[in-house]
């Protein structure tokens, strides 16, 4: 009976998104997006009821392939498919107020529905080619949104951020699949939890570090690890505020998903071997994303930007392999989501009244214009400074933790240079947030907006879709237990420590 | 341990509910904030009478361990502890938020930023109680953290203020730099010990190598100089004096300040089995104490001199640790708080009734604010070190350590102990001599502010004469056999209340010795009088002017703003600005030139697939299969 559940949890988005997509015109907006709402609410409750049976489904699907439909959860996959469900299930209801400036907000429901499809199947599947498959699922949505719905001041840049986003993906996961590939025939199969068992058995050294190296670039262009991040500062610029929330909250998960999930445990040779470079590249990320933010003009590259140094954070946590760093990485991971995730609501909302991000022209005073507002920025800038007590810091603690005792055959020394620059990068995030609150929030309001009567601080919709991601950052920060009691145990079993 | 929970929960749910009620309730506002702080304060009442009633028959301790958090390797508990020392500092806690909570309603009255205001006071109380009864690194850590954070709130409290933006932001960076020292610390002592726990790091003190203990303790300090604004991280204190003046008068003098000594004193047994980091701690207290006193000598700020003296007194506590007292540093803590809330208070007054900070626009309040005259005079010459204001034993304390441990054998190296005498009681000539140009100018000559000067209303009024009590008798708690050593539990070896009394190291009673005690009382005279001897030949003058050149080095604390600004704060802005070009000119035009192609890509998707989501979709998944079917039959 559970064994209908998952695929349930897929076909109902999927099906809303049918529904949607295929609907004759004369559907009305507001059917439309009362109908995303519904579905989305649907997937969450059916989400909580996946999360606590934590059943499994495993039947043959392309036998001349191999190819199995093999999908469950654990401890690992549980907390991001509640994310997942619930960010959307947020954007949808946030869409009932604030419809695209675009218009057209029936295709935009049935794309996010569809990315929802894509983004929960890639965090249930538990078969290579199937987790391929919705890996690239999420693609086709999420170029339709930022080039239709996204920024419609500049067409031009908003199309070239969107084929940007499609092409460097698209790139990553061609290589990530001659990993997969790679990984598959040698070893026989393609099933993820008997490759997990197998932890590499099999697989020559060479063979595991090069599948290692092809996985891990398509992961890392998804994280985005620097220097393959440019792809995010212009899609998030051009995305609208839902896009934006999906693509920081949910999209670049998938990829330090994957690195846990399949490239860490089922090469661990390889792992060991690259493990020092992909924490290079994370420190590096992790100070030229705070660098950068120092120097942004624009609110939502801004957020882009501090996702590449927080995302820095989670890879350097993968890079240590030890099971601290990694339910760091899982920490940071969701925390980030929900983090970044408020962040872009909370930059959209400002968007939206201002009719622009561009920070010089925002000026000071949104403290006294939009106390609401204002208030909620600096909150969220705290949580993503890595306050401890709120969520984001937990992640990047535990962390920094693993670089300081990383697992046997990594070079101690090493680690604790890179983890006493990753504190550097601690430092410089708490300068750029602070700083965007003093030019932002602090000060006074100039010339230009005081006129703007029709200025309305955060309505009872944006509220009420905003503080249950405000409470669930002060709940995870003040009670980290709730998040690694669940991974802890399957951490610690993946990577046999 | 109930009263515990009572004193970190009370403050932290007057603060939620400050938080969600404030801004459209602004009357239930006050109620909720004084309350949460007096409930607070009641409660930390009971563990302190328990370690009075405790402390003439044995040690008083208590602890809970209220869950465990998993992480993969040392789990994060979640322990609470109270003794006689964290019972001690909770009442002084208690008191300055329960004081800073009443004061705050006369002072804010009518400030529609208020009710925000008061919850984060109310937030600051329940996280410093957290750092004063936690007994996990990690735990204390967050309570450690949202006080920095609350701290930045206030500093920024008048937020359209230029002064307060910049304030409040050099607060929050300089503090956070310390703590990610401080955090590091905390993984070498916890990982080396096998637990996060306080109380088990110090028992295993000890049983480290010294190598590890030097590393951690060293790290540990450096979130100990920021918090406590010493240097090389003391230059945000002074600055944070653009924060509303209850804000500088109790968490920048008697609170926040003061985490940074009390964490040193609860891991004290650590910081005794690493001697270079005591030498280390002499050398910075040294420095900060003599630098922060001569940087007082020149300001123009009331507020500025008193934040300096603030730093220079951190110093003499810091400089108590390294000589191997904790007692003679959590005496002159308590006595510091009591004597510094008082002089802002009194300076808060004074500024009141002038309208000015600046001390050149002061002059002959004595005749117009009695009150304020008089309770000043008291914290003045406590401050100082005059007998018999509390300062002076507590002071005297601090010396009588660096005495023994100079002569005698103590934790660390005689020449650190030495250092410390000297320049603790040099230190002690040019407090005197800007703690009277202070006193001077403002009360004395004719007055220079040209309009009507009248004493401050009650409400401002009797919290100074309050206040002016411990900051005059607080000293003789200290004295001979007195109750203080026994009541904190502490004696130089063995702190905390759980470790039993170790018979080869019975408890001293602080030593006050008769030579120090003579010569730091001539070095104040000598202060005196030679600032009172400019003065005459010039009331109306400022007397620091007679420092001719040596003046603007001093006014500009050593410049050591601008050396950071050229060393840290101008790099880190052209790192910046060349990322920012990395990023458009060489990522971006690969970036550009990626788009064109894209386009290209995409022109002919749309060509060979009319743009059609369902035909996209298809033609993915067709791609993926073919390339899978390609692969089998390649193998």
């Amino acid at each position: 009976m559970t064994g209908a559940l998952i695929p349930l949890l897929l076909g109902i988005p999927l099906a809303g998104s049918v529904a949607l997509l295929l609907a004759p015109p004369r559907l009305g907006d507001r059917v439309a997006v009362r109908l995303g709402v519904v579905t989305t609410g649907v997937t969450a409750l059916l989400a909580c009821w996946v999360v606590a049976v934590e059943p499994s489904t495993d039947v043959a699907w392309v036998p001349s392939l191999g190819l199995r439909l093999h999908l469950g959860v654990d401890g690992i996959s549980s907390p991001l498919v509640l994310l997942t469900a619930g960010l959307t299930l947020l954007c949808t209801v946030y869409s009932l107020k604030v419809l695209p400036e675009a218009g057209r907000p029936r295709g935009l429901i049935g794309l996010l529905l569809l990315l929802e499809v894509g983004m929960l199947g890639t965090f249930v599947a538990l078969d290579l080619l199937l987790f391929f498959v919705f890996f690239e699922v999420v693609l086709v949505p999420m170029w339709f949104v930022i080039a239709q719905w996204g920024d419609t001041s500049d067409a031009v840049a908003r199309v070239r951020a969107a084929n940007t986003f499609i092409l460097y993906t698209l790139l990553g996961s061609a290589v990530m699949l001659l990993g997969i590939l790679l990984v598959g025939f040698k070893a026989g199969t393609f099933d993820i939890e008997a490759l997990t068992e197998r932890g590499g058995g099999g697989l020559s050294h060479g063979v595991q570090v090069l599948a290692f190296a092809a996985l891990a670039l398509g992961f890392a262009v998804k994280t985005p690890m620097w220097p393959l991040h440019s792809w995010l500062p212009d899609a998030h610029t051009a995305a609208p505020t839902v896009g934006s929330v999906l693509l920081a909250g949910v999209l670049l998960k998938m990829g330090t998903y994957g690195l846990i999930r399949i490239a860490v445990p089922l090469v661990p040779d390889g792992a060991r071997t690259l493990a020092p470079w992909l924490g290079a590249f994370a420190v590096v990320g992790i100070l030229y994303g705070a660098l950068a933010c120092l120097v942004q003009r624009d609110l939502k590259r801004l957020i882009a930007f501090s996702s590449v140094g927080h995302m820095g954070f989670v890879l350097l946590g993968i890079a240590t392999l030890t099971p601290v760093g990694l339910n760091g990485a899982l920490f940071a991971n969701v925390a980030h989501g929900l983090i970044t995730g408020l962040l872009f609501f909370l930059a959209g909302a400002i968007k939206d009244r201002h009719h622009t991000a561009l920070l010089d022209e925002l000026g000071g005073g949104l403290y006294e214009r939009l106390p609401r507002l204002g208030g909620l920025l600096a909150f969220a800038a705290i949580a993503s400074l890595g306050l401890p007590g709120l969520a984001g810091f937990w992640g990047e603690m535990l962390t920094l933790l693993g670089a300081f005792d990383p697992a046997a055959g990594l070079d101690r020394g090493y680690y604790l240079v890179l983890m006493a620059l990753a504190g550097i990068g601690v430092v410089l995030t708490t300068t750029y947030l602070v700083v965007l609150l003093r030019r932002v929030a602090q000060g006074t309001t100039s010339e230009r907006w005081r006129e703007a009567v029709l200025m309305r601080d955060a309505t009872p919709l944006e509220l009420a879709v905003w503080s249950p991601v405000v409470l669930l950052v002060v709940t995870l920060g003040l009670w980290p237990a709730l998040l690694l009691d669940v991974t802890e145990p399957v951490v610690r079993r993946m990577i046999g420590a | 341990m109930t009263p515990v929970y009572v004193a970190v929960l009370a403050p932290f749910l007057a603060a939620v509910a400050g938080f969600f009620t404030g801004g459209r309730r602004p009357r239930t506002a006050v109620p909720v904030a004084v309350s949460g702080a007096a409930v607070a304060l009641l409660a930390v009442l009971w563990p302190a009478a328990q370690a009075v009633t405790a402390g003439a028959t044995g040690r008083y301790g208590d602890s809970a361990h209220l869950a465990s958090v998993p992480t993969g390797t040392l789990p994060i508990g979640v322990d609470l502890r109270v003794d006689g020392l964290a019972a001690l500092v909770a009442v002084a806690v208690g008191v300055v938020a329960l004081a800073v909570q009443v004061y705050s309603v006369a002072y804010l009255k009518g400030d529609p930023r208020y009710s925000s205001y008061a919850a984060f006071v109310s937030l600051f109380t329940a996280a410093m109680m957290l750092v004063v009864f936690a007994d996990d690194l990690l735990v204390l850590l967050v309570g450690w953290e949202v006080m920095g954070v609350c701290s930045y709130f206030l500093i920024g409290h008048h937020w359209e203020q230029p002064d307060a933006q910049r304030s409040a932001v050099k607060a929050f960076v300089v503090t956070r730099l310390g703590d990610v020292g401080f955090l590091f610390g905390i993984f070498t002592l916890g990982v080396a010990a096998g637990s996060f726990r306080i109380s088990h790091a110090v028992g295993e003190a000890g049983r480290l190598s010294e190598h590890t203990v030097t590393v951690a303790t060293l790290l540990l300090l450096c979130g100990v100089v920021g918090k406590s604004a010493q240097f090389p991280l003391h230059v945000w204190l002074p600055d944070a004096m653009a924060g509303p003046t209850p804000i500088s008068a109790l968490i920048h003098a008697a609170t926040m300040v003061a985490a940074g000594i009390y964490l040193v004193a609860r891991l004290y047994p650590v910081f005794l089995a690493a001697p270079v980091t005591l030498a280390v701690m002499a050398v910075i207290a040294c420095v900060t104490m003599l630098g922060a006193a001569l940087a007082a000598l020149a300001q123009d700020d009331i507020k500025r001199v008193l934040a300096y003296s603030t730093v220079s007194q951190l110093a003499y506590m810091l400089a108590a640790l390294a000589v191997g007292s904790a007692t003679a540093a959590v005496f002159h803590l308590l006595t510091h708080a009591a004597f510094k809330a008082l002089l802002f208070l009194a300076a808060g007054s004074v500024i009141h009734a002038v309208g000015t900070n600046l001390l050149r626009d002061m002059g002959g309040l004595r005749k117009a604010m009695p009150v304020t005259f008089a309770t000043m005079t008291v914290g003045l010459a406590a401050l100082t070190g005059l007998p018999p204001f509390s300062g002076y034993f507590s002071k005297e304390a601090v010396l009588g350590a660096a005495e023994e441990a100079a002569l005698h054998e103590g934790p660390v190296a005689s020449w650190a102990a030495w250092l410390v005498l000297v320049v603790g009681l040099l230190t002690i000539a040019v407090t005197a001599a800007y703690v009277t140009r202070l006193w001077l100018m403002t009360f004395f000559d004719a007055p220079r502010s040209g309009i009507a000067v009248h004493e401050s209303s009650p409400a401002m009024r009797w919290p100074l004469v309050v206040l002016a009590v411990p900051a005059a008798l607080l000293g003789f708690a200290g004295l001979g056999h007195g109750w203080l050593p026994h009541w904190l539990s502490l004696d130089e070896r063995v702190p905390g209340g759980i470790t039993p009394l170790d018979p080869a190291f019975p408890a001293r009673p602080l030593h006050i010795g008769a030579v120090t005690s003579v010569l730091s009382i001539v070095l104040a005279l000598g202060g005196f009088a030679a600032v009172l001897a400019v003065w005459r030949r010039a009331p109306s003058r400022d007397p620091s002017l007679r420092l001719q050149r040596l003046r603007p080095a001093l006014e500009e604390a050593f410049w050591v703003d601008d050396l950071y600004d050229r060393l840290f704060v101008r790099p880190v802005r052209l790192a910046a600005r060349s990322v920012r070009w990395t990023d458009d000119g060489v990522i971006g035009a690969a970036v550009a030139g990626s788009g064109t192609e894209a386009t290209r890509v995409a022109g002919l998707l749309r060509r060979a697939q009319a743009g059609n989501v369902q035909t996209y979709l298809t033609g993915l998944l067709a791609g993926v299969v073919l390339l899978a079917v390609g692969v089998v039959t390649l193998t």
